[in-house]
């Protein structure tokens, strides 16, 4: 592969246009990395749709929306901290987009025991933030009655969009805990050392995008 | 393809990265803490919103280090994304006005 790595080379946009019409692949990448970056593009215009949608029901809604820094505060110890869980998910899963990044960087290091340690690492946080939000959602349900058509606080939208986005979201992470589940012990086995560990990238890819969302829904949807 | 390809980088700079979204994560949660209030509350969430969806993309998915080609099928969509956000607001503050005028509620 060496000789043609250097047809790679012209940056810019002399770059692209050498990339697309030359006798080679457009993208100098594994495929499957490819079709990781084909599909986390597809799934920004769902979520996108998502909040947006929420955007326009939110902004149509006659009656007050509920305030979320209220609605999702804890009592802890009898201080009134406002919207404390949902902080704690979100550094839960900056710290499993940390330690994801470790991972990858000690997969193409060859360090195997490593890369095991630390995707399991990830896997661990992403399942106790989907732990957290199912603290949230009984929360938000039985104790603050707030169904998906109704709510006593305000905008009866609230409690769809809610339950659709961050349903979603949460989804999306117990997916990507099985996903890595099933790299880490297929890593741990052995089975991509002839292949090489771009596969470690491409999940890392698909979790730092389980971060990212979030990242738009904690600014959207709670701070907003 | 080999494996020596792939993305390599100092972890220094994950690190660095990781200690700038805490930081980034922790203002924009006092932004709600202290209650603040309107324009302000609006640009800073979206100020700190921005900075930690770009470092995520640019260091941690290794956006930064990819080549044009890919940089540019994964943000130019993201144009028509704006446009229906754009398009949807207009739509929401009409609807809104058009339920205050004629249900009275």
């Amino acid at each position: 592969m060496s000789e043609s790595k250097s047809s790679y080379s012209a940056p810019g946009l002399e770059g692209v246009v050498d990339d697309w019409s030359a006798d080679k692949q457009a993208f100098d990448m594994p495929w499957g990395k490819l079709m990781m970056w084909i599909f986390l593009l597809s799934d920004t215009f769902i979520f996108s749709i998502f909040l947006t949608g929420y955007m326009n029901v939110r902004m149509s809604a006659t009656e007050a929306w509920p305030n979320p820094s209220e609605v999702f505060a804890l009592e802890i110890a009898g201080v009134h901290l406002p919207l404390l869980l949902i902080a704690i998910m979100t550094f839960v899963l900056i710290t499993s987009s940390g330690t994801m990044a470790m991972a990858v960087n000690y997969a193409y290091r060859g360090d195997r025991r490593r890369t095991v340690m630390f995707m399991a690492l990830t896997a661990l946080l992403g399942a106790s933030f989907v732990g957290m939000q199912a603290f949230e959602w009984t929360k938000l349900i039985v104790e603050e009655g707030v169904r998906p058509w109704s709510n006593p606080m305000g905008a009866s939208q609230f409690g769809s969009t809610f339950f659709m986005i961050t349903g979603f979201h949460g989804m999306h992470v117990t997916a990507g805990v099985i996903y890595l589940s099933i790299v880490a012990r297929k890593v741990g086995r052995g089975d991509y050392e002839r292949k090489g560990y771009a596969i470690v990238e491409i999940t890392g890819l698909y979790w730092h995008f389980v971060d990212l969302v979030w990242v738009f829904i904690f600014a959207f949807f709670y701070l907003w | 393809m080999s494996d020596v390809a792939g993305q390599q980088h100092p972890i220094g700079i994950y690190l660095k990265i990781w200690v700038l979204l805490f930081v980034l994560s922790t203002l924009s949660y006092l932004v709600d803490y202290f209650q603040l209030e309107g324009f302000l509350r609006w640009t800073l969430i979206l100020i700190f919103m921005f900075l930690k969806a770009g470092f995520i993309v640019a260091i941690f998915m290794h956006l930064t280090w990819e080549r044009l080609a890919l940089k540019m099928t994964l943000l130019l969509p993201v144009i028509a994304i704006i446009v229906l956000i754009a398009l949807m607001a207009i739509e929401g503050e009409y609807v809104n006005v058009t339920r205050f005028q004629f249900f009275d509620r």
